[in-house]
């Protein structure tokens, strides 16, 4: 015993000298988590961030067998789910991990606006988290083509004709888009360059970035909580990072897991019929649920409003929404350094109903 | 110059715009019948006028001038000389050409040919002439679908004076086919599906040149749309004992004018037809039981691979590459129902076992994906008992680390 003692503590030491672990656990040793009745609120990064971490590792399988091109692609997926052992099961978590993480992510922004966790000096951390929203919708944008299904290539076509219809950049931006005039192979072979390079690397900077501000500022507790104990005299309670959080949102994971298993397991992600240019679009044709407000949104403007074309409007519309969005911290707080707060619960509470109800109805109608 | 873009914009106004007729002022005002219709007539469209069938001067304004028999006024036009009027136009090549060049110009000619054309020649003023199907001051194009006789209304039209036992009576030839007809397995795709191909009475009787088919044109007629029926039947040994004893091939098993959806019925059973000439213990009516057991077999197990495939898509799981094999079984069902008109079981048994085979397999990878949906689920369970397995084991690491330190106990109080 007294061997492997001083054997293991001779790695550690060994580690330690080149390492600078203890740094590491005297951070952790220090790093508290507010404890208040939101305090669960806090695991929905933890999850986002474990479902990504398995999207990296479901791509890197799906990656062995995918073929990105248009004569192949289809034919790739559906042999991952036929002939690959536990092909199905990787594809179907890969799919349904993606859709849960914009989930968690939007439960995780909105739950940073109700529990006002963007104020001072939070504000750079909440511009990252929302700049890490856009690679996330990105991921999702791009791998919906990769099947090269039916509905996913309508889908495309829908989406890249919105953004040929800006102003200015639109055909330019379309036709970087596609590689081409039109949706093709180009396009596949782009957006799987995009959801395999481009994406992965600029999220994995935006998230060290926000990692680390979330360090450097530490875990924000709600003005009210903070209030409440400041009027009792001491600090809001806090638990250990390690291991009472920790364990915590280890247990989170878990959850997270078992929901992602038995989606993937008794809903199967479908493939659907394999994309064919020259066919007619089919009826009912919808992207995925994410973007579904902004689409029946768009379905629902008329095609000229004034002098303007519809969905440009439309789109000028999202872009001051998305930028008052944005610049929340900003605007959350007067001149005279006095909290807006019933402006942005008023203002969370209006776009949240505004997605549920208007994905609700892209969804059913 | 300035008149250059007066002169096309002339040039482009519908003839009919600007030719003067008097015979359509007139009589429009007068509110006559033909004049009212007229505007809706394909003719009227295309720039001719009143006077180019009822003879006159169009550009006369005064009455006896415009109807003047010097200017060949012919006034209203006989039964019997409709065609002959009409192809005055219609089978002039060259005037044809200019306004329908791909019309062609043997409609009188076939005509002549025709039932309806044979008894007009002969002075019956009953039979069908040019304006009985296609009307008459409001002709319209045969694609228009208000046009008599356009695919989806020629029935109806033949009907008009075929199903009318009185205009028929004296022809003495009967009056049901429309009401046959209406119950046909044609008549449904044609008007319940709108399928434009699907055969209305022209299809088999022709239209101008109409006429009964044959005895021995019948297969060749059903032959049209039916071509492998056809060459199977001809190479049968039907076809040699239907010609020695007259009887009209396909009709004979399938009727004519109600030709009902054929089924394996018509082989065995108490509405097979087979049996009006074939003994059921004869080698022949033993042979038609057998195909239809064959077919009825492949059915049932199509059916059921079909539901076990059906069950298994519905559970997520994917089975695409069956579903394709699937349909090849289902061809082979229809190849099978075809070869029947070979009257051998042996053609028939050629694909039913490959249907059969094709059936075998699909059920077989559709039974295969439910055992791996409940293997699947099995896992899931089992993944399910460890997750939350762990997750009581973290709870109880948590609730050990948290809990508050127990008092020391004062020694000697126990």
């Amino acid at each position: 015993m007294k061997g492997i003692e001083a054997k293991t503590g001779g790695l550690r030491g060994w580690l330690e000298e080149r390492l600078g672990l203890s740094a590491i656990s005297e951070f952790l040793a220090h790093k508290t988590v507010p404890v208040h009745s939101g305090t669960a609120w806090y695991y929905f990064g933890g999850i986002t961030l474990f479902l990504f971490v398995i999207q990296v590792l479901t791509g890197i399988l799906l990656l062995l067998y995918y073929r990105p091109t248009a004569t192949e692609a289809y034919e790739s997926v559906q042999f991952i789910m036929t002939r690959v052992q536990f092909g199905w099961l990787v594809r179907s978590i890969h799919s349904w991990s993606a859709n849960l993480m914009i989930f968690t992510a939007f439960v995780h922004m909105f739950s940073v606006v109700f529990l006002r966790s963007y104020r001072k000096p939070r504000e750079v951390t909440w511009l990252s988290g929302i700049a890490l929203l856009c690679p996330a919708l990105g991921f999702g944008f791009s791998g919906y083509l990769l099947p090269w299904n039916t509905i996913s290539y309508f889908a495309t076509k829908v989406g890249t004709d919105m953004a040929a219809s800006l102003p200015g950049i639109g055909p330019a931006l379309a036709r970087f888009l596609r590689g081409g005039e039109d949706v093709g192979g180009a396009t596949l072979t782009r957006f799987f360059g995009f959801h395999v390079a481009v994406l992965p690397g600029l999220t994995t900077l935006l998230l060290l970035v926000h990692l680390v501000l979330v360090q450097k500022q530490g875990i924000s507790s709600p003005p009210w909580v903070e209030r409440k104990f400041q009027g009792q005299g001491g600090k809001v309670p806090q638990m250990p990072f390690f291991p009472n959080f920790f364990l915590r949102e280890m247990m989170a994971w878990y959850a997270a897991l078992g929901v992602l298993g038995s989606l993937a397991a008794i809903f199967p992600w479908e493939l659907g019929e394999k994309a064919d240019p020259f066919a007619s679009a089919p009826a009912g044709i919808r992207p995925e649920w994410y973007f579904l407000a902004p689409f029946y949104t768009l379905k629902l403007i008329p095609s000229h409003v004034l002098f303007l074309e519809g969905e440009l409007l439309g789109l000028l519309g999202f872009g001051l929404l998305a930028a008052f969005w944005i610049l929340l911290p900003f605007w959350a707080t007067n001149r005279q350094g006095m909290e807006r707060t019933r402006l942005v619960t008023g203002a969370g509470v209006a776009l949240l109903a505004y997605l549920a109800t208007f994905s609700l109805l892209g969804y059913f109608k | 110059m300035i008149l250059r873009p007066a002169l096309l914009f002339l040039s482009l106004v519908p003839v009919a715009a600007l030719a003067k007729d008097s015979c359509l002022e007139c009589h429009t005002a007068l509110e006559s019948a033909p004049a009212l219709k007229f505007p809706k007539d394909v003719h009227q469209r295309r720039g001719f006028s009143c006077a180019d069938c009822h003879g006159g001067d169009r550009n006369a304004d005064d009455q006896d001038a415009a109807m003047s028999k010097a200017k060949g006024f012919r006034g209203k036009i006989a039964r019997t000389a409709v065609p002959q009027l009409c192809a005055h136009c219609h089978s002039d090549a060259n005037l044809m050409h200019k306004y329908m060049p791909q019309q062609r110009v043997d409609q009188h000619e076939l005509f002549q040919t025709s039932v309806h054309g044979k008894r007009l020649a002969a002075g019956d003023g009953a039979a069908a002439n040019c304006v009985d199907c296609h009307s008459v001051h409001d002709i319209r194009e045969v694609k228009d679908p208000q046009s008599p006789v356009h695919p989806l209304r020629l029935p109806e039209t033949c009907a008009r004076c075929h199903a009318d036992a009185a205009h028929m009576a004296k022809y003495k030839i009967p009056t049901n086919q429309f009401e046959e007809y209406r119950k046909s397995v044609h008549w449904a795709a044609l008007a319940q599906r709108g399928d434009l191909s699907a055969p209305s009475c022209a299809s088999c009787h022709g239209n101008h040149g109409a006429t009964p088919p044959q005895v021995s044109s019948v297969t060749a007629v059903c032959g049209n749309c039916h071509a492998l029926v056809e060459d199977l039947y001809g190479k049968s040994p039907h076809q040699p004992a239907f010609a020695a004893l007259g009887k009209a091939g396909c009709v004979t098993c399938h009727g004519n004018h109600g030709v009902l959806m054929p089924s394996v019925a018509m082989l065995a059973g108490d509405k097979a037809v087979c049996v009006q000439c074939h003994d059921t213990g004869s080698a022949g009516g033993k042979a038609a039981v057998e195909m239809a057991g064959l077919i009825n077999g492949l059915g049932a197990a199509l059916k059921n691979s079909d539901q076990v495939l059906r069950r298994a898509a519905s559970s997520g799981m994917e089975v695409s590459e069956a579903m394709l094999r699937q349909q090849e079984a289902q061809a082979a069902l229809v190849k099978a129902r075809v070869a029947v008109h070979a009257f051998r079981v042996a053609a028939v048994s050629q694909p039913v076992q490959a249907g059969l085979a094709a059936a075998a397999e699909t059920r077989r990878a559709g039974e295969e994906a439910l055992k791996e949906r409940d293997y699947r689920r099995m896992g899931l369970a089992v993944a399910l008992l460890a997750i939350l397995a762990t997750m009581v084991g973290l709870w109880l690491a948590l609730r050990t680390i948290e809990r508050p330190p127990e008092a020391p106990v004062e020694a000697g109080r126990r």
